[in-house]
């Protein structure tokens, strides 16, 4: 009868390990800010030069777990609920908690008010991207491209309430199998000290067991940006961490909800997310089942509608670029992915081509420095 | 007396949400002629039961009625009209009334109560579920169903093809024109073999949800 009203109340403690997922994102937030393409403008024209973040820490190890203060006073109704943060992004926080049920996880995404901008040319940017980032999504969900599911939001007050995607980032698939490989090969191989080569021949005719998961997995990233790709939307920011593989838990598809409903608090949610994202692939559970998950993209804050190729093809260069500041044997797993791209619709070969150009304008504009 | 479950959002902890459902209704033209009346005793939602998807999909128009109730942003008289509001994917509340209201021949309806946001007839205090089930008792001509604990059973009366008509999604399973029948009982269809890269089988019911919550969530206020 009475629904939902542990949630709200689910206090919030301190916990060091909640900033590992943060960690772990921070390369992908960095590489955002390289605008390495002359003829490509991130972002929107009419926006003031970015200015530096003022709640940018000096170093991503000293982010305090921020629970004795909080971090922002929240928009209603979500002023007075101890919620979850996920990670301080660049423009955006993310919170976890519950919606509609307290059995519903859900990602909260808030985004503060910028002190430095006009309080309401603020409020009219916000509410602009943030609608632009919610119609993207409802569009992608209605024309079947994995996404998070829009549950709920209010524009003018900076919030999203996005479906909460039970899974682990392509990123961390791919550092976990870069560490996988090299600490094999390292102590194989230890007197030659071909690690590198090693590896990348792994990644080259990698065909047993567990590589080839990966490999499939690789197909499901090009499959999944040339859907994204066919309906007209281009991501904007398709670094790894925006990619991400849904659990494929036996539990999630007995039971609508990865959490039982009831007693739901907040730590209990953070909890389990925290198992869920950062647990190190143990026996018990084989790295195959972490690989084999459907492909959903996540982050659609800078996402447009079009069709242009040269912005299909920036999309590519920026995955390119996220998968080589992996390790350079990666490359190989992107070739892949570019293949199964080029036969993913009509006009992919066409973006492929593109790309070959905006690949040549970065290394011109790196070298220009 | 008639059931009513009592929700509470997460967030909304002390705004409690009486919902209570009938079937084989026969006097919705009469409930109907009251709400059209503006009689301030039926400021409920009567809501077509038909036309609601699930619970989520309920308590989503819920959330985002009480929530421009409360942040002064409401578009219609009372939360209860903007939760029909809410439930249409555009901004018209006559189409919204339309589709979502209850017809003078509609034979299954769920009524809505914000219960603090209403008050007693004798001033006492916020409208209970109890005051709620004795009214809706009184009034309804019709035999009440239980909504269930978690409101599943919502979704009892829904017609799959008129929803998805309305917000323009295909509807599953509707190969006669008419999705109807389906219980709770989520058909778990397998995805369209495409080689699209799923990995796992699709919930077309539950696709269809989610983009509803969307479009309720995205469209221009
Ligand atoms: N729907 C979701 N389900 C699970 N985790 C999510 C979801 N959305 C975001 N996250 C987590 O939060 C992190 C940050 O989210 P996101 O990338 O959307 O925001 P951002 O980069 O801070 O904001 P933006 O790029 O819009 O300014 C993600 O890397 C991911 O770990
Ligand atoms: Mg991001």
């Amino acid at each position: 009868m009475n629904v939902g009203l542990e949630v709200a109340c689910g206090q919030q403690t301190n916990s060091p390990e909640k900033d590992v997922p943060e960690l772990i994102d921070k390369p992908s937030k960095i590489a955002r800010h390289h605008h390495i393409f002359p003829t490509y403008t991130l972002e929107f024209p009419t926006l003031p030069a970015i200015m530096p973040e003022i709640a940018s820490p000096p170093s991503p190890i000293a982010v305090p777990p921020q629970s004795s203060s909080p971090l922002h006073i929240l928009p209603p109704p979500f002023t007075d609920s101890n919620l979850t943060v996920l990670t301080q992004g660049a423009e955006a926080l993310v919170y976890l908690t519950t919606f509609l049920t307290p059995s519903t996880p859900v990602v909260l995404k808030y985004r503060p008010p910028k002190p430095y901008r006009h309080p309401i040319l603020d409020k009219r940017l916000t509410k602009a991207r943030l609608l632009a980032e919610a119609r993207v999504l409802v569009k992608c969900r209605k024309e079947g491209v994995k996404v998070p599911g829009v549950i709920g939001g209010d524009y003018e007050n900076g919030w999203l309430v996005l479906e909460y995607i039970d899974g682990v980032t392509t990123r961390k698939c791919l550092d976990e199998w870069v560490h996988r490989v090299g600490m094999k090969v390292v102590q194989q191989d230890r007197e030659r000290g071909n690690a590198e080569r090693k590896l990348e021949a792994a990644a080259e005719n990698g065909v047993q067991g567990e590589e080839q998961e990966l490999w499939d997995l690789m197909r499901r990233v090009g499959s999944a940006v040339g859907k994204l790709h066919e309906i007209g939307v281009c991501h904007g920011d398709l670094t790894t961490s925006n990619l991400m593989v849904r659990k494929k838990a036996r539990s999630r598809t007995e039971e609508p909800h990865p959490w039982p409903a009831g007693r739901q608090t907040a730590s209990a949610i953070r909890e389990a997310a925290i198992t869920d994202v950062d647990a190190a692939p143990s026996p018990a559970e084989p790295m195959e089942s972490e690989l084999s998950g459907d492909i959903v993209i996540i982050d659609f804050g800078l996402a447009t509608q079009t069709i242009a190729d040269e912005d299909r093809a920036v999309d590519l260069y920026v995955l390119e670029r996220a998968f080589a500041a992996t390790h350079p044997a990666a490359e190989p797993l992107f070739r892949e992915v570019l293949k199964v791209y080029g036969d993913s619709f009509k006009g992919a070969k066409v973006v492929l081509r593109r790309l070959e150009d905006v690949r040549l304008r970065g290394r011109k504009r790196s070298m220009l420095g | 007396m008639a059931a009513v479950r009592t929700f509470f959002l997460p967030h909304y902890p002390t705004y409690p949400i009486h919902i209570c459902m009938f079937q084989d209704v026969s006097n919705a033209a009469y409930l109907r002629s009251q709400l059209l009346e503006a009689n301030p005793d039926f400021d409920y939602a009567f809501l077509d039961a038909a036309m609601i998807l699930s619970a989520s999909h309920l308590l989503s128009a819920s959330f985002l009625a009480l929530h421009a109730h409360l942040t002064h942003r409401s578009k219609t008289r009372t939360p209860h009209s903007e939760l029909v509001f809410r439930l249409h994917p555009n901004p018209n509340i006559g189409e919204a009334y339309k589709r979502f209201g209850i017809s003078d021949s509609s034979s299954t309806l769920i009524a809505v109560k914000f219960g603090k946001l209403s008050k007693r007839e004798d001033g006492k205090g916020d409208m209970s579920g109890e005051d709620v089930g004795k009214f809706l008792g009184e009034v309804v001509q019709g035999k009440c169903v239980d909504v269930g604990e978690q409101g599943e059973e919502v979704e009892r009366f829904r017609d799959l093809g008129r929803i998805g008509k309305v917000y323009k999604v295909g509807a599953p399973g509707n190969k006669n024109g008419n999705g109807n029948g389906n219980g709770k009982k989520r058909a778990r269809e397998d995805a369209d073999g495409e080689g699209d890269g799923d990995t796992e089988p699709v919930d077309k019911v539950l696709e269809m949800e989610m983009v509803i919550l969307g479009m309720m969530t995205i469209k221009g206020s």
